[in-house]
């Protein structure tokens, strides 16, 4: 099996008097296919560990692998590409551009992993259907309830076809009904290949991923799933 | 972990990249994303675009019209007087040194194009009268000046005839009793034909009025006169010489002539004359005019710096604005110079847009003010034409400290920051 994320030893702290050691000496393997969800209390580490995932963010110590590529010997061009061309991101906050219609703001998922221009419509397109949007291609996001935009945001993730989904609490701002269905969208695009790790608080949604992780003071704990 | 299919290696890895034109279309729908505040912005340029370049097309325009209707009647004027001599006890009367002839002396010099003698005649309080009409009521007799001129102050001073004819050389050699009425003495005189070639009197000398002159463009003292030719103000009034000559040259001999008049005249005491030639044109005009460009180049320049600081000002909140969006974008794949550059562009775009804007307002104000004063409108082409690089590069300047404050923003922060 293929292994999508490989990571060893890592840390992550944050200099300070005292320094905060958000991350600690996690060992973690994401293969190829993988729903994953990490859940823990707020300021347990969670969101600095999906930033590592997603090279937003560089360990301190450790070796972080992405699809077998040391990432820490990449520079940060080289780490920004490979994100923009292998990882996609959902998060709580949606981070929409109010003023551009649905269908561009999913497009801008795909300016920067040169996608070809005239293929962009087109697979902004795809993946807006794929989430079930095709009818709101020209609506703008303030017109769009909240289910609605989260499912922008990641046709937006998915539109440059990555390997790896990242999402931070994904159903952070939504109510329960809208929260199943995005849960539901998650097991399709699990379906279609897609390597998928999610950050929650939310037992709801835990409980759907076949693996599920605890976070606790930086440490990670396994747990077999229910 | 190495698989054997080259996984490992960096050369594996797709390049971020931002063609030039998703650039273009990512600023341009930046800016339009809020039209009302993206004008705000681009006011102040506007602004000082319009001011730099309607002052250039202004001045250039009124320095025209200065060169080809007023200056060219004032840079042709010469004239020369005697330079009285101041006595102990107050200015006394010089024996005049300028000859009868002056304007045929002058009219052979080399950019002159008339030249005539002005004298007025001392007729020892005389006053002046049409035929006698016995009227109790109005008055009949007037203290009128009577002017000596030779045939050639006409030229000089573009007289215009309203009727009749002036008198020539052969008047004046002969003495003859004629006169030329300004337009202002006739009217007072009751004299409006002059086919009878009726008399007036100036004390007990009759003379027969042969024309009457209407407009004049100097020496507007001509129009109230009774004006005679010189010989016959010798002959008659004995008037013993010339007071002053007028010349009219070419443009721009006025200086050379100014030099020469005074030795053509009275080549052995020419320092007995006085030359008065208008100032070196170019000169003065020149000053004032850099004068004027200057201040409002200064005062174009404030504004502009003003709406540079304007478009730096709304950038820099912007970014601080679409922190979210700069993180979603970093996410995405796009490496710092690509946020740098995309609000590098926004703003030029915006500099673009105004410097447009000022170049078309600006042409509008000088088309504008020039219909308002009949003015021929005069702009050098590539003032329009650089204000909008012009107005792009203050954009770009005023971008540049916001784009590298947006650039190196960490995208976990600004994802952080951004909801």
């Amino acid at each position: 099996m293929n292994s999508v994320v490989e990571l060893e030893g890592v840390s992550r702290t944050f200099p300070g008097s005292p320094p905060v050691e958000a991350v600690k000496s996690v060992d973690l393997t994401v293969v190829a296919g993988d729903y994953m969800t990490i859940v823990g209390p707020s300021g347990s580490g969670k969101s600095t560990l999906l930033h590592i995932l997603g090279c937003l963010d560089r360990p301190t110590t450790g070796i972080y692998r992405l699809l077998g590529l040391d990432t820490g010997s990449l520079s940060d061009g080289l780490r920004t590409s490979l994100r923009g061309s292998e990882v996609g991101f959902v998060f709580q906050a949606f981070h929409l551009l109010p003023y551009r219609s649905v269908i561009e703001n999913v497009m801008t998922g795909l300016i920067y992993n040169r996608t070809p221009r005239r293929l962009r419509r087109q697979r902004a397109g795809e993946a807006l259907e794929r989430v079930g949007l095709g009818h709101r291609i020209d609506f703008t996001p303030p017109q769009l309830s909240g289910g609605e935009r989260q499912r922008v945001a990641i046709a937006r993730a998915i539109a440059a076809r990555p390997t790896l989904l990242l999402c931070d609490e994904p159903t952070g701002n939504l109510d329960s009904n809208t929260t199943e269905s995005i849960l539901d969208l998650f097991d399709e695009l699990r379906t279609d290949g897609l390597t998928l790790v999610i950050i929650t608080h939310e037992e709801l949604v835990s409980r759907r991923a076949e693996r599920r992780i605890e976070m606790v003071d930086g440490a990670l704990i396994e747990r077999a799933a229910s | 972990m190495s698989d054997g299919k080259g996984r490992s290696t960096a050369s594996r890895i797709v390049r971020s990249r931002l063609s030039l034109r998703d650039l273009i279309t990512e600023a341009i729908s930046g800016m339009l994303a809020r039209p009302g505040r993206t004008m705000l912005t681009i006011l102040g340029t506007v602004l000082g675009v319009v001011a730099l370049v309607a002052t250039l097309g202004l001045t250039k325009t009124s320095g025209n019209q200065i060169v080809t209707r007023i200056d060219e009647l004032q840079a042709t004027s010469v004239s020369v007087s005697n330079r009285s001599e101041g006595g102990f006890f107050g200015p006394r009367r010089g024996i005049s040194v300028i000859p009868w002839d002056a304007g045929d002396r002058l009219i052979r010099l080399n950019g002159v194009v008339a030249a005539g003698t002005l004298t007025r005649v001392d007729t020892a309080g005389a006053l002046v009268s049409s035929v006698p009409v016995n009227d109790p009521l109005g008055q009949s007799e007037f203290a009128m000046d009577v002017l000596a001129v030779s045939h050639g102050l006409f030229d000089v001073v573009l007289a215009d005839l309203t009727t009749g004819r002036f008198f020539d050389v052969g008047h004046s050699q002969r003495h003859d009793p004629v006169a030329v009425l300004g337009s202002g003495a006739a009217a007072r005189l009751n004299v409006s034909r002059v086919e009878q070639q009726p008399a007036i009197f100036v004390g007990d000398t009759t003379l027969a009025v042969i024309g009457i002159v209407g407009e004049v463009s100097r020496e507007p003292a001509l129009l109230n006169s009774v004006i005679i030719p010189d010989g016959t103000a010798r002959a008659v009034f004995n008037t013993e010489a010339p007071a002053e000559v007028h010349i009219r040259t070419e443009l721009g001999a006025a200086q050379l002539i100014g030099q020469q008049a005074a030795l053509a005249l009275a080549p052995n005491n020419p320092e007995q004359l006085r030359v008065s030639v208008p100032p070196a044109l170019g000169a003065v005009q020149s000053d004032v005019q850099e004068e004027l460009d200057s201040q409002f180049l200064i005062l174009g320049g404030i504004a502009l710096l003003v709406g540079a600081i304007g478009i730096a000002n709304v950038t820099l909140v912007s970014v601080l604005e679409r922190v979210g969006e700069i993180g979603l974008r970093r996410a995405a794949g796009a490496r710092r110079r690509h946020i740098a550059a995309q609000f590098l562009a926004e703003s030029a775009a915006m500099g673009f847009v105004g410097g447009i804007l000022g170049a078309s307002l600006g042409v509008l104000v000088i088309v504008g003010v020039s219909a308002q004063r009949q003015w021929t409108p005069v702009l050098d082409l590539y003032v329009p034409l650089l204000a909008i690089p012009g107005g792009t590069l203050i954009g770009l300047i005023a971008g540049l400290y916001p784009s590298w404050r947006a650039s190196r923003l960490e995208p976990v922060d600004a994802l952080r920051a951004g909801t």
